[in-house]
C-alpha cells in the first residue's frame, strides 16, 4: 500500500500500463508538451515520446473518432476529453460509433479504446463547464461507463479499462484530483469493472454513491454515526453494466436507501439505482428511497450560489435522517 | 355482496390446513377482525379473523375438515342480506377454480382497488410530494392502512392485522419497527397471563393445609396443549408403534465431550445430545427408511434432508424445534442453533422457521435422571428417539465387573414404514458412532 | 493489364448494377428494410479504386456501400444476405444496407452517420503508422454533402497535421440527398476544400474506369513516395434517387438522361470493343455470368436463415457483460437474490 493522491494513482496506472503494453497510447489536448490539464500526464512526453502521447488540436470529434480508427486496428488509444462538457461536440463518436461498431458489423471491429474525462462542477467553471452528465452516457449499451470515487479504484479501474477490449468512458471528478488515499502497489492488482463495492457497513440505511458522492457518503456516514446511525455506503464506481448486487444484499437489510448523485435528479443514476431497488426488493421497502442530486438548474458562476445548487455531505445526511425517519 | 372466507396459507410450505373448530356460528354476526374460526396445520393451531364484517351466513365446511390452501371455508353476509343458494354456489366455486385471494391483507387490497383503482396507483408508484395532497382529500392508501411493502410483508408472514399496529412513519405510515415492537407486546402481554396461571398454581401446592383444601378447578387448555393432545393422540391411536431398547457405551463420548469443552468458550459448550442429535443424523443417511413420512396409503416419503427434531419442553406443553441438515452442520453449530432456538422456544420467540420441517426426533429426558422411556412418534415422522441419563453403572468387561459409562435409548417406531430389524440395525450403526465419537466429528 | 483482367473489371461493374437493380425489386417486395441507397451510375470509382489498391491498403466508405463491398472482394451472396438481413451477411444481419464491412478484407464499412467515418479513417491511418506498416495507404470515400460537416475538417485537419497516409476521395454525386453542391457548399470545386490544410488534391472524370484507375494510381504511388493525404474529387453521378423513395424533384429528367450517355458500364464496354479487346459476344457473355451470379445471390440471401433470436445479444460487448432484457432480467435477479 501506497499513500497517493486521486492524481498520482491515474497517472501510475497510466504509465505502468503504457510501460507494459507498446501499443498503448494517449491522446488529447495538452496531454504532452503540457502535460495534462490537470497534470495527470506529466512527464510522460519526455519518457514515452510523441509518438505515444499525442497532442492533439482542439478538435474532440477528430481525437476520439481517430482513437477509435486506431483502435479497430487493434491499438489500445487513451484519448482523453478535458471535460465531459466536451464530450457533446464529439457525442456521435462516443455513442454512435465507439457504442455500436462493434455490434453493427456483427462482432468484426473490436474497439479496446478509453476516453478519459472529468466530470463535476465546482470550481466556479459556469454553466457549460460544470456539468455531470454521465447518466447520459450510461445509457447506451455498447459503452462502458466507469467512475471511481477513491484513489485505489481510481488506479485498478483505469487499468482494467486499458485492458479492456470494450470501449470504456473513464469519468474522473476534477475536485478529487488531492484526495488521498491507500492504494496498493502492484502493476497487475486491477479492479473488475461492472462491480459495486461496499466501501462502509452499516446495517440502517444503505447509501448509494459514486465519483466524488462516495467521499461525501462516506462523510455523512460519519455525521450519522454520531447520532447512532450506522450507514453502508455502496459505491457503484461502473454505471454501465450497473451492478446492483451489493445494493440490494445491503438494503435488505436496512430497508433504507438514499442514492446521492452530482448531476441533476431527473432522469438521472440515482432514478435508476432506485427504480431497479423497487424492481428488485419491493418487499424490502420500508421507506421510499431518497434521491439527492443537484439543483434543476444550470451551474451558476458566482461560488455562493453555485455551491448552493450542488449536493452536500449534509444533503446526504438529512436525506438519510429522513428516510430512517429519525 | 356475501364475502367468502378462505383457507389462509399460514406459512411457506403449508399446503393445507384442518378446520378444527368453528368459533361464529350460523346467524352469529361477524365484526371485521374477530376470530371465526380455529385452523391447524402441522406446526400449530392458528385463528382466522374475518377480514369481512356482518352475518357467518354458511360454514361450508364442518370442523374436522382438512382443505389446501385457498379453499371456501365460509360465506359471510352483509347485515340483512341473504344471499340465494345459487349465489353462494357461485362464489364457492369461483374461488374453487382459481385461487384468487391468497392472503386476508392481499383480499383487501384488491378490494381496495377494485373501489379506488386510480387513487391506488398513483399512491403505489408515486409516494413522494404529489401523492400527500390526495391522502388529505381523504383517498386512502392500499389496504385500507399506511404501511411499508416491508411491513406488509412480516404483516402476513406473522399473521399480524395492520390495523391494530400504530405506525410510527411520516403520516402514520406502518414500518417494520412498529410490527416488531407490537409482536413484543403481544407476547408479553402473553407471558403475563402464563405467569398470572402459574403463580396461581403454585400457591395451590405451596398452600397445602387440609384445613384450606381449594376447591377443584376446571381450566381452559391452551391451544399448545389442545394441539399436544390432538397430535399426540392421533399418533398414538393411528400409528403402530413398536419400540426397541439399547444401552451404549458412553465413556469415550463422555471424555470426548470433555476435552472439546475444554477448549470452547463458555457460550458454545456441547451437550451430550448435541452428539446424539449428530450421530442420529449420520445414522439417518444409512438408513433412509427411518428418515421418512408416511405419505399417503400407498406413498412413503423418504426425505432428503436430514432435519432433527429436538423435543424442548415450555411453559405449558412441550415444542420441537429442528436442526436442519444436521448430518452435515459441524457439532459446535448445532449446539449454538440448539441453544438458540431452544432459549427462543422458552420466551415464546420462537420463529417459524425454527419447528418447521423436522424428518426425525429425538426427545431427551437424561437432565431428569430418566433411566430410559418410549416416546410417541412426532406425526408424520416414522420414528423418535427417546434418550435417558448417562450414568455410572456396574458393567462386565473381560469378565470383570467395572464401572462403565452408560446411556439407554429407546426408538419408537412406525410399522407401517419399518420393521424390528431394519430399526435394530438402525440402533447398532448409532452405537459405532456414540461409542467411537471421533466418527462425529470427521 | 490483359484481356481476363478487363473482362473481370467489366463483369464486376455489371455485378453490381445488376445487384443493385434486384435489391430495388427485393425492396419493393418489402423483403429488404430500412434504407436502400444504390449507387446505380457510380460504378467505375470503386471498381476503378479497388482494382489499383494493394491489399494492405484500408477501404472505408459512408452509407452507398454495396459497390464498395463487391469491390473490396465480399461475395455478391453475402452482400445480398446482408441486404435481407440474414445470418449469412457479412455483419449477421446486424447492419444491413448501410454497414456491410470485411475486416479480413480490408474493408472497415459502410457507416451511416454523414462524415462521422472521416476521423475514423484518420485513426485507421495512424494505426498503420503507429504498427509500422509501410507503404499502407487508408482510402476514405464520401460524399459531396460530407464535406460541408465538421468531422470532415476536423479529420482532414489532422490528418495532415499527423501527416498521415490517407486518400480521402470525394465522391461527387452532384447531389447531397436532394441539394445541388453549388446549394450547399461554399465552393463548388470541392478540392478547394484541401487548399486550406495545405493538402494536394486534384479533380478527375469518374465515369470512366480506365482514367479512374490511372490517375488513382498516381496518386497512391505520391502518397506512398511522399507521405501524408491527399484530397481526390472524383466527378461522377448516380441515376437512381438518393434512396428508395426519393421524388426527385431537384433535377430533370434530361439531366439523368444526359449523364446515363456517359454510364460507366458503356463506356467501358465501348472501350473494350473499340480498342478490339473484347467482342459484343464475349462481353454478353459476361453480362449473361453477371445475371447468374446475381440470381444465385438472391436465391443463396432468400434460402440463409434468419440470424437465431439469442444472438439479439452478441457482441454488444466483447467481454461478457449481464443480458438486460427489456426489464426481464429484473424479475430473475429478484428471484436470486
Amino acid at each position: 500500500m501506497a499513500r497517493m493522491t486521486m492524481r498520482e494513482a491515474i497517472s501510475r496506472a497510466l504509465w505502468e500500463e503504457m510501460e507494459r503494453d507498446e501499443t498503448v497510447f494517449i491522446q488529447g489536448e495538452e496531454v504532452g508538451v503540457w502535460g495534462g490539464t490537470y497534470a495527470v500526464t506529466k512527464g510522460f512526453l519526455d519518457h514515452f515520446g510523441e509518438k505515444r502521447v499525442r497532442d492533439t488540436p482542439i478538435a474532440e470529434a477528430a481525437i476520439i473518432g481517430s482513437a477509435i480508427g486506431a483502435a479497430m486496428t487493434g491499438l489500445r488509444p487513451v484519448a482523453e476529453l478535458m471535460t465531459i462538457n466536451f464530450a457533446f461536440v464529439a457525442m456521435d463518436h462516443i455513442v454512435n460509433e465507439a457504442a455500436k461498431l462493434h455490434y453493427m458489423f456483427g462482432g468484426q471491429f473490436k474497439l479496446p479504446l478509453v476516453i478519459r474525462t472529468t466530470s463535476g462542477g465546482g470550481r466556479q467553471l459556469a454553466a457549460t463547464h460544470s456539468q455531470t452528465p454521465d447518466a447520459i452516457f450510461a445509457h447506451f449499451p455498447g459503452l462502458k461507463v466507469v467512475s471511481p470515487g477513491t484513489p485505489a479504484d481510481a488506479k485498478g479501474l483505469l487499468k482494467s479499462a486499458i485492458r479492456s477490449d470494450d470501449p470504456v468512458l473513464f469519468i474522473e471528478n476534477a475536485t478529487l484530483y488531492q484526495t488521498r488515499g491507500e492504494v496498493p502497489e502492484g502493476e497487475d492488482v486491477l479492479e473488475e469493472l461492472g462491480k459495486s463495492k461496499v466501501q462502509r457497513e452499516g446495517d440502517d440505511v444503505t447509501i448509494i454513491a459514486y465519483s466524488k458522492m462516495v467521499q461525501a457518503a462516506l462523510e455523512a456516514a460519519d455525521m450519522l454515526a454520531e447520532d447512532g446511525i450506522e450507514a453502508e455506503v455502496v459505491d457503484l464506481r461502473s454505471l454501465r453494466p450497473l451492478d446492483m448486487g451489493p445494493v440490494i444484499k445491503s438494503f435488505k437489510r436496512t430497508n433504507r436507501a438514499v442514492v446521492a448523485e452530482e448531476g441533476w435528479r431527473s432522469y438521472g443514476v440515482g432514478s435508476e439505482v432506485a427504480a431497479r431497488i423497487y424492481e428488485l426488493a419491493f418487499d424490502y421497502v420500508d421507506a421510499p428511497v431518497k434521491r439527492v442530486a443537484q439543483a434543476e438548474v444550470p451551474l451558476p458562476y458566482n461560488a455562493d450560489l453555485e455551491q448552493m445548487a450542488l449536493p452536500q455531505t449534509e444533503d446526504i445526511y438529512h436525506a438519510a435522517k429522513e428516510v430512517v425517519y429519525g | 355482496m356475501a364475502e367468502l372466507v378462505t383457507m389462509p396459507k399460514l406459512g411457506f410450505d403449508m399446503a393445507e390446513g384442518t378446520l378444527v373448530r368453528w368459533v361464529k356460528a350460523e346467524g352469529e354476526s361477524v365484526n371485521k377482525g374477530d376470530v371465526i374460526a380455529e385452523i391447524e396445520t402441522d406446526k400449530a393451531t392458528v385463528e382466522v379473523e374475518s377480514t369481512h364484517g356482518g352475518v357467518m351466513f354458511r360454514h361450508v365446511v364442518e370442523e374436522e375438515t382438512t382443505l389446501p390452501v385457498n379453499a371456501p371455508i365460509a360465506v359471510i353476509a352483509n347485515d340483512g342480506e341473504e344471499p340465494s343458494e345459487d349465489e353462494i354456489e357461485s362464489l364457492v366455486s369461483a374461488a374453487g377454480g382459481k385461487p384468487k385471494k391468497k392472503k386476508a391483507e392481499s383480499a383487501k387490497e384488491e378490494k381496495g382497488s377494485k373501489e379506488e383503482p386510480e387513487a391506488k396507483a398513483k399512491k403505489e408508484s408515486e409516494p413522494a410530494e404529489p401523492a400527500e395532497k390526495e391522502e388529505e382529500s381523504g383517498v386512502t392508501p392500499a389496504g385500507g392502512v399506511r404501511s411499508s411493502p416491508l411491513a406488509r410483508r412480516i404483516a402476513e408472514d406473522k399473521d399480524v392485522n395492520l390495523k391494530k399496529v400504530e405506525g410510527s412513519g411520516p403520516r402514520g405510515r406502518i414500518v417494520k419497527q412498529d410490527i416488531e415492537e407490537y409482536l413484543e407486546t403481544m407476547r408479553e402481554e402473553g407471558r403475563e397471563e402464563e405467569a398470572e396461571a402459574v403463580g396461581k398454581a403454585l400457591q395451590t401446592v405451596a398452600g397445602f393445609a387440609p384445613s384450606e383444601v381449594p376447591e377443584d378447578e376446571v381450566l381452559e387448555m391452551s391451544r399448545l396443549r389442545q394441539a399436544i393432545g390432538r397430535r399426540m393422540q392421533d399418533s398414538n391411536q393411528n400409528f403402530p408403534h413398536f419400540y426397541l431398547t439399547r444401552s451404549y457405551r458412553t465413556g469415550a463420548l463422555m471424555s470426548l465431550r470433555k476435552e472439546l469443552n475444554q477448549l470452547l468458550p463458555e457460550s458454545d459448550k456441547l451437550s451430550v445430545n448435541d452428539f446424539i442429535i449428530k450421530a442420529v443424523a449420520l445414522a439417518l443417511r444409512q438408513y433412509p427408511n427411518l428418515n421418512a413420512s408416511i405419505e399417503d396409503e400407498k406413498h412413503i416419503r423418504r426425505h432428503g434432508h436430514v432435519n432433527i427434531g429436538v423435543a424442548v419442553a415450555v411453559e405449558g406443553g412441550l415444542m420441537t424445534v429442528v436442526v436442519s441438515d444436521a448430518d452435515q452442520k459441524p457439532l459446535r453449530l448445532i449446539a449454538r442453533e440448539v441453544r438458540e432456538m431452544a432459549g427462543r422456544a422458552r420466551d415464546g420467540k420462537v420463529k417459524n422457521e425454527d419447528i418447521q420441517g423436522s424428518t426425525f426426533s429425538i426427545s431427551n429426558l437424561g437432565m431428569f435422571e430418566i433411566d430410559d422411556f418410549a416416546a410417541i412418534i412426532n406425526p408424520p415422522e416414522a420414528a423418535i428417539l427417546a434418550v435417558g441419563v448417562v450414568q455410572k453403572v456396574p458393567v462386565v468387561e473381560g469378565g470383570e465387573l467395572k464401572v462403565g459409562s452408560r446411556m439407554k435409548a429407546t426408538i419408537s417406531a412406525d410399522h407401517r414404514v419399518t420393521d424390528g430389524a431394519e430399526a435394530a440395525e438402525f440402533m447398532q450403526v448409532l452405537a459405532n458412532y456414540l461409542e467411537e465419537p471421533m466418527r462425529l466429528l470427521l | 493489364m490483359d484481356k481476363n483482367e478487363h473482362l473481370k473489371l467489366y463483369q464486376e461493374m455489371v455485378i453490381i448494377r445488376r445487384l443493385e437493380e434486384s435489391a430495388a425489386e427485393l425492396y419493393q417486395q418489402g423483403k429488404i428494410g430500412g434504407f436502400l441507397h444504390l449507387y446505380i451510375g457510380q460504378e467505375a470509382v470503386c471498381t476503378g479504386i479497388s482494382s489499383v489498391r494493394q491489399p494492405k491498403d484500408r477501404i472505408i466508405t459512408a452509407y452507398r456501400d454495396h459497390g464498395w463491398a463487391i469491390s473490396a472482394g465480399i461475395e455478391p451472396k453475402i452482400v445480398m444476405a446482408e441486404l435481407l438481413g440474414k445470418a449469412d451477411g457479412c455483419s449477421k444481419g446486424k447492419g444491413g444496407s448501410m454497414h456491410m464491412a470485411d475486416t479480413e478484407l480490408n474493408f472497415w464499412g459502410g457507416h451511416a452517420i454523414v462524415g462521422a467515418h472521416i476521423p475514423i479513417a484518420a485513426g485507421l491511418a495512424l494505426g498503420d503508422v503507429y504498427q509500422g506498416n509501410e507503404d499502407a495507404i487508408t482510402i476514405c470515400m464520401f460524399g459531396d454533402g460530407a464535406t460541408n460537416i465538421g468531422f470532415f475538417h476536423e479529420g482532414l485537419n489532422l490528418s495532415k497535421v499527423w501527416n498521415l497516409p490517407v486518400l480521402w476521395v470525394c465522391e461527387n454525386n452532384q447531389y447531397g440527398m436532394g441539394t445541388a453542391v453549388k446549394r450547399a457548399s461554399a465552393v463548388s470545386d470541392i478540392r478547394q476544400k484541401a487548399e486550406g490544410y495545405g493538402m494536394p488534391n486534384d479533380q478527375i472524370d469518374g465515369m470512366d474506369l480506365m482514367n479512374v484507375r490511372e490517375k488513382v494510381s498516381k496518386v497512391m504511388d505520391q502518397i506512398r513516395k511522399e507521405g501524408g493525404p491527399y484530397l481526390l474529387e472524383i466527378m461522377t453521378y448516380r441515376y437512381r434517387g438518393h434512396s428508395m423513395g426519393d421524388p426527385e424533384r431537384y433535377r430533370e429528367k434530361d439531366e439523368v438522361k444526359k449523364w446515363e450517355d456517359e454510364d460507366p458500364i458503356g463506356v467501358f464496354r465501348k472501350y473494350l470493343i473499340d480498342e478490339k479487346i473484347a467482342t459484343d459476344a464475349e462481353l454478353d457473355e459476361q453480362d449473361q455470368e453477371a445475371e447468374a451470379i446475381v440470381e444465385e445471390a438472391v436465391n443463396f440471401a432468400e434460402s440463409s436463415p434468419n440470424p437465431a433470436p439469442d444472438t439479439l445479444f452478441d457482441n454488444i460487448y466483447v467481454e461478457p457483460t449481464p443480458i438486460e432484457y427489456r426489464g426481464y432480467e429484473m424479475a430473475q435477479e429478484s428471484e436470486e437474490n
